[in-house]
């Protein structure tokens, strides 16, 4: 053989891997689809290298012969973050696959308008690891969102993270080895239920973040869950807000206003069952003065609490805190103490439409840490004495109606 | 794709041989003040206007182009970079049109003979080499874009626009066969812009390699043409809260003291985006100089780190007073 044409043999290799052709066909497939077609992905393993997009399409179908059957591995990815990126389209279903070992994000939807997930599953075959992708699934700046039958594990952020959208439905799925297993951000109603979320650093969280285009993240309904076992130590790359969460969270709510946590099961979560907190608890400045770091009308609500005798986590200031006052029997709910004091009346009362509520939770303990009195000086945390009288809280609010989604369901 | 023609040589922009990427009558050559980084490719651009039709300046000097306006982009290589005599090899011609149907781009891939490009929506991986201006072998793997992907940075309020042709970007000299003038003059001279007012009056972006303009002005021209289009509002990245555009003045917006959103791994354990006057615990210097697909940005577009790009943000924050001093 010639030097010439070995040569080119070693060039025609590389170019086969280096777009091979599954890839180089679906990613021509995304891009010619009209409304109306069913892309179909065929049962196998298939490696790709970059990420596959689609753009500006609707009413599209991406179905794979499963979510097991089916998986589309990023292991060897060399450009783009995402393994499949969608924006500014309309009606999309995804089903029956999973996207593996993506080097960002396992499936990225943005500008979309009615957006389906459905057995899909996005995972990171490694453990839990700091180098794995921040976000499983990640709708963002989308409407009519919905998740049901799907998993993510080993998101270094979210696993099911849905952010600056509106009217979203999360149910029947389930999250574990994530950071974050289903994460609620900036978003306005959205529904929450019949999801396992188990051996996360933290179960479920609703957080609301300054200086987005998308503010004020409220009508979000947790319920039906099952939240257990979230204790995974935070693997979070530092400088990331989820890094902040402490292990052994079930839910966290962070400045979000109505949210109704109701008919879940929590146990385990060593930390914290409930923790509702404003944003001040990051320590970061705010400068973004259309934002409202503060909860309100919060309604957590037949609830059942269960906890084994064991330390909060040692790893996180708060933790450190709960175990110093409470050893191993740490209060189910942790509440801040801290609502919009601009609503406070003569008396420092807060209104009943915008309190923290609890109502029929099963043996859920609860501490109100104050924060603005408790915590001005390094030493008052250690001498303060946090109210545990959940009376404080005996209340309810309108129950929040539930999310309609305008997609072919 | 029904306004994508099968070969570059179906639209007669060229010359022949094409390779020489000489522009027939009615097409202009033109370059803009900073250029976003791509591999160190060098870039051919040029302007078709259709005949008797005109570019308008708008009031607030954007730029307004008729229909069947195109943009013509053509990446190479040197062979050899200090000795240009040895050749050149054109990679890839991309091409931006505005149709009834808005702006649509497409790639084309020159062939082996360097006779013409051929359509390329889904975009190709390439093998290159080169030899760089320091006399370095350097070899990539060259990713052209799929339309997508073009898409993906020349989005804006999700219509795709050009990036480059502004105002500020085009108010500069450029060396024509016939000599050297201002571009704009140029273009309103060969009757394809109108509305031009005093050059003297409109806003100029400094060139990022030219140490005669102001470090401020350098790294500003530089982050707005190489994160602008993405991290702008309506752009893509403005999911970060993080807007990177000529025109910003709110530093928290410009990254100054700004937690990241999403960053993932790309906040290399900082806290901030830009940490006044330390430039090695910024986000942003960070993602500049990593090659990782998980961490650098931009996220597309480039295997290799802009060295001098990174080098100029670097003294960039570096010269930004520290906070509390």
């Amino acid at each position: 053989m010639s030097k010439v044409t070995f040569r080119l043999i070693i060039i025609n290799i590389f170019l086969s891997t280096a777009f091979a052709n599954f890839e180089k066909e679906l990613q021509t497939q995304l891009i010619l689809a009209e409304p109306g077609d069913t892309i179909t992905l065929d049962e196998g393993r298939f490696e790709i290298l970059g990420t596959l997009s689609m753009e500006g399409k609707e009413n599209i179908v991406i179905r794979g012969a499963g979510m097991d059957q089916t998986i589309l591995s990023f292991s060897n990815q060399i450009e783009g973050a995402q393994g499949l990126s969608i924006t500014n389209c309309k009606r999309i279903i995804l089903e029956n696959f999973t996207i593996q070992n993506t080097i960002g994000d396992g499936i990225k939807v943005q500008y979309t308008d009615g957006i389906v997930f459905r057995n899909i599953k996005a995972e990171w075959t490694g453990g839990p690891k700091e180098t794995n992708g921040a976000y499983g699934l990640y709708p963002v700046q989308c409407s009519n969102v919905l998740i049901e039958h799907s998993m993510s594990i080993g998101a270094s952020d979210a696993g099911l993270y849905v952010g600056q959208s509106k009217n979203i439905i999360v149910r029947n799925s389930e999250v574990y080895h994530n950071v974050a297993g289903i994460e609620i951000e900036n978003s306005i109603n959205a529904d929450v239920y019949n999801n396992y979320a188990h051996d996360n650093t933290g179960g479920i969280l609703i957080f609301d973040l300054p200086d987005l285009i998308q503010k004020s993240g409220k009508n979000v309904r947790i319920f039906n869950n099952l939240i257990e076992n979230n204790n995974l130590d935070n693997f979070a790359p530092e400088g990331n807000i989820v890094g902040q969460v402490p292990p052994g969270t079930g839910i966290m709510v962070m400045a979000v206003e109505k949210v109704e946590i109701f008919k879940n099961t929590i146990r385990n979560n060593k930390t914290a069952g409930t923790t509702i907190v404003s944003y001040f608890i990051t320590e970061e400045a705010i400068e973004d003065s259309l934002y409202n770091p503060y909860t309100a009308s919060i309604y957590i609500h037949d609830n059942i609490y269960e906890r084994e005798s064991q330390l909060p986590t040692l790893n996180h200031d708060i933790g450190v805190l709960l175990a110093l006052r409470f050893r191993c029997h740490v209060p189910d709910i942790i509440y801040d103490g801290m609502p919009d004091p601009r609503y406070a009346n003569a008396d420092g009362q807060i209104p009943a439409d915008r309190r923290l509520c609890l109502e029929n939770n099963l043996n859920a303990g609860y501490v109100n840490l104050d924060i603005s009195k408790n915590f001005n000086k390094w030493y008052s945390p250690f001498i303060a004495s946090f109210s545990t009288d959940k009376d404080e809280c005996n209340c309810s609010q309108t129950p929040i109606s539930a999310v309609k989604l305008n997609i072919i369901e | 794709m029904e306004y994508a023609k099968p070969n570059l040589s179906d639209y007669g922009f060229f010359k022949i041989p094409m390779k020489n990427q000489e522009p027939v009558a009615g097409i202009l050559p033109f370059g803009i003040a900073t250029e976003l980084f791509s591999d160190y490719a060098e870039k051919l651009r040029f302007i078709q206007v259709p005949v008797n039709m005109k570019i308008s300046v708008q009031a607030d000097n954007t730029l307004l182009f008729p229909i069947g306006t195109t943009f013509i982009k053509t990446f190479y290589y040197f062979v050899d970079k200090y000795q240009p005599e040895l050749g050149r090899r054109l990679i890839e011609t991309r091409l931006l049109m505005n149709t009834i149907d808005g702006w649509l781009a497409f790639p084309y891939i020159w062939n082996e003979e360097q006779s013409d490009a051929v359509l390329a929506i889904a975009g190709d991986r390439m093998q290159v080499d080169w030899i760089n201006e320091h006399g370095e072998s350097m070899d990539i793997l060259y990713s052209v874009p799929n339309v997508n992907q073009c898409k993906g940075c020349h989005v804006y309020e999700n219509k795709l626009k050009p990036i480059g042709p502004k105002i500020r970007n085009l108010n500069m000299d450029y060396m024509y066969s016939d000599g050297s003038m201002n571009q704009l003059i140029k273009w309103e001279s060969s009757g394809i812009l109108s509305n031009l007012s005093e050059i003297a009056h409109l806003p100029r972006t400094a060139k990022a390699n030219d140490f005669n303009e102001t470090l401020n002005g350098r790294a500003r021209a530089w982050i707005d043409i190489n994160c602008a289009h993405c991290h702008r509002k309506g752009g893509p990245a403005e999911t970060s809260g993080l807007f990177l555009e000529l025109e910003q003045k709110n530093l928290r917006a410009l990254g100054v003291m700004k937690p990241p959103i999403a960053a993932g791994r790309g906040t290399s354990k900082f806290k901030y985006t830009i940490v006044p006057g330390e430039p090695e615990k910024s986000i942003m210097l960070y993602r500049i100089r990593s090659t990782d697909p998980g961490i650098m940005m931009p996220e597309l577009g480039r295997r290799l780190t802009h060295m001098e790009g990174a080098e100029l943000v670097r003294e960039w924050i570096k010269a930004m007073p520290k906070s509390g001093k």
